[in-house]
């Protein structure tokens, strides 16, 4: 390393970490890596010991001895899992759930979250208290339960007696969101709106060429926490779609391994194949996750991102 | 007074004089123009709003929303005080129905099982608090350490992944981890060390384990990605703080203590008061899942909150008994959520609000 002070250049000796820490440092650090190092472990454990009991053979699984790698390995698990009709019904209405819900979101959700981040609105404030309040009260489940099954009977006499509608349509609102991107274009200078309208730009156009192009990240941001929730959705979705071809993935898997647990436990299964009827289970479980974990590693980054958009501030 | 009253009317003179000086009779408003000139006030208000539309129209699908999913059941809150009984009246029952005053409220208060919903409400997120509060700000210390590019990126995907997986395929998870053997099945890898090591079984359904159960896997699924925000706060104290405790021959512990917690302190602060002011809202629908698992209904005594407790009880049959709870529910919490939101505009002039 070299350091240039007053046109003369010293050479500066590169630091060893190691040689300048302190006993109780070192013994930090150690413990900081273990500690990591564990802790890493543990999360990742469950994971992979649903894969291993997914496609280890029957007597394994029933008499225990798989602790973490697949033992005496077979496939017709995830394969008859994969085959299932109902489970890929199911997960076409989670894909369809999650893309219309969060489009709709987001589409709701810039429009007015644009329109909340200008000051010179007539009724600024009452807007934004209107949006605000529902996060210092909401109403509990059961005015929800009651409101959702009137939307459903009234979506119904509307003609749309598909109930995928209804838990895009109604659900899935998170004024936190609102707010963050309300923030966000906050941020955006004034100046350049100024300009965009003495060039004749009208809001809408303000709006889709400057402001949401210059949040980009927000917004990528928004959408994956719209996204999310919507995939994970399940509580809703169990409590008011009484169709079995409308429930969304989650609604099923719970319903399924629930059965087979039950069944299991008591002995009262009656499949005759290569895997123990936990199998199935565990099996469900990582259908489940794939697609999540496919898309991880290229959303992650804007998950840790949005944690530190968090300070709202009004 | 009537000296003040002079003197103002005498100052107005005095400025009418001097407008008459200065303007001519042509360029003077009348008071037939001056109230014109405050009418235009709301003429020049119309118009903004005109001018506006466009903005109106971008705000009108969210506040559609707002008025039909949000503020609608708020209103329909109403059934607290009516009779509202059978799942078969819906459309319109919520307002027509007969009111019972407080009955229903009454009913509720002097009914055990409430308190202990709400006495386990307060419990959990308490303990939610004491120990998945903590935890994440450890972590986030431990990641400051490591200086090892490729072991923290690897470490920090791996512990933010349990949140991203979602509820149901967690609590399907805790539950076949932590079944016992019988003679059908085998033990999940949990269930087996609590089996042989412990003597303990059936742990999903026994009461005194489901708040350690709810605790644990909630600090596992959320410490990593909680830490988050508590690791870009030490990132940000410089450096510098840190050699010049080292030169004064600070140890790590001291230097945690001096250096570390001062620099993050208003990111401490301010979590710490978001998670006071959630400690009645703590989410219901994992509180309701991990009860699906096990026998139903085995560990109520410590696992039903006010919310699962409402739906458990109240959802199918009695919802205006049910909706008094919610309603006593919300009302609390909203207390909690502003208080807490004061006091942190008070400490750390940051607020949510």
């Amino acid at each position: 390393m070299e350091q240039t002070v007053n046109n003369k250049t010293y050479k500066v000796k590169k630091e060893h970490g190691l040689e300048r820490m302190s006993a109780s440092e070192i013994t930090f650090k150690v413990i900081a890596y273990l500690f990591i190092g564990v802790f890493a472990l543990l999360c990742l454990y469950p994971l992979i010991y649903s894969f291993s009991a997914a496609i280890s053979g029957r007597v394994a699984v029933d008499t225990g001895s798989v602790v973490l790698w697949p033992v005496d390995v077979q496939w017709e698990a995830i394969n008859e899992v994969i085959h299932t009709k109902y489970f890929w019904v199911a997960y076409c209405n989670t894909f369809f759930v999650t893309l219309f819900g969060t489009v709709y979101m987001m589409i709701i959700s810039i429009l007015g979250a644009y329109a909340l981040s200008k000051k010179r609105l007539f009724g600024n404030k009452f807007f934004n208290f209107l949006l605000i309040f529902t996060m210092w009260f909401s109403a509990g489940t059961i005015p929800m339960y009651l409101n959702y099954m009137q939307t459903r009977t009234i979506l119904a006499q509307m003609g749309i007696a598909d109930q995928k509608w209804l838990i895009v349509l109604a659900m899935g609102m998170s004024a936190f969101n609102v707010i963050l991107l309300r923030n966000a274009f906050d941020s955006v200078p004034k100046e350049i709106e100024e300009a965009a309208v003495v060039d004749g730009a009208n809001d809408f156009q303000i709006m889709s060429k400057i402001y949401v192009p210059m949040s980009k990240a927000t917004v990528a941001t928004v959408a994956l926490f719209f996204g999310i929730s919507r995939w994970n959705g399940y509580f809703w979705a169990y409590k008011t779609v009484d169709n079995i071809y409308d429930f969304p993935l989650q609604v099923v898997i719970q319903s399924e391994i629930e059965q087979i647990e039950q069944d299991s436990a008591a002995g009262g299964t009656n499949i005759t194949g290569a895997y123990a009827p936990m199998s199935i289970a565990y099996a469900m479980i990582i259908c489940a996750i794939i697609p999540v974990l496919l898309i991880y590693p290229f959303i992650q980054k804007y998950f840790a991102a949005g944690v530190n958009l968090g300070g709202v501030k009004e | 007074m009537a000296d003040t009253q002079f003197k103002v009317s005498d100052q107005k003179t005095a400025k009418a004089q001097t407008a008459a000086a200065i303007f001519p009779e042509s360029m003077r408003a009348s008071q037939d123009e001056v109230e014109a000139i405050e009418k235009s006030y709301w003429k020049r208000t119309l118009r903004d709003v005109l001018k506006d539309w466009r903005l109106y129209v971008m705000l009108l699908p969210l506040v559609f929303f707002l008025v039909c999913w949000k503020y609608f059941p708020i209103a329909s809150m109403v059934v607290s005080f009516k009779y509202f009984k059978s799942d078969s009246s819906f459309g319109g029952g919520v307002f027509t129905s007969l009111w019972t005053g407080f009955d229903s409220l009454n009913t509720l208060f002097s009914s055990s099982d409430f308190w202990t919903a709400f006495r386990n409400t307060f419990i959990l997120s308490f303990y939610g608090l004491i120990f998945g509060f903590p935890f994440p700000i450890i972590l986030a210390l431990f990641f400051s350490e490591i200086k090892n590019k490729v072991f923290l990126s690897i470490s920090q995907v791996f512990t933010y992944l349990p949140k991203f997986i979602s509820l149901v395929v967690i609590t399907s998870l805790i539950g076949m981890l932590l079944t016992s053997a019988n003679q059908y099945q085998a033990a999940g890898p949990i269930g087996w060390i609590f089996q042989n090591w412990f003597g303990q079984t059936n742990l999903l359904d026994d009461p005194n384990a489901f708040r350690s159960i709810y605790i644990i896997s909630g600090i596992w699924e959320t410490a990593g990605y909680s830490s988050i925000v508590y690791f870009a706060a030490i990132l940000g104290i410089s450096p510098t703080n840190y050699e010049a405790a080292r030169i004064d021959g600070a140890s790590k512990m001291q230097q945690i203590r001096y250096v570390t917690f001062p620099g993050m302190a208003p990111t401490l602060i301010i979590m710490l008061i978001l998670r006071l002011g959630e400690l009645l809202s703590i989410g219901f629908e994992k509180v309701y899942l991990l009860q699906q698992q096990g026998t139903v209904g085995a560990n109520w005594e410590t696992s039903q909150t006010i919310a699962t407790f409402v739906i458990n009880k109240y959802m199918a049959s009695n919802q205006g008994l049910g909706a008094s709870a919610d309603l006593f529910n919300s009302l609390l919490s909203m207390v909690l959520v502003l208080g807490s939101n004061q006091i942190a505009r008070k400490v750390s002039k940051t607020s949510l609000f």
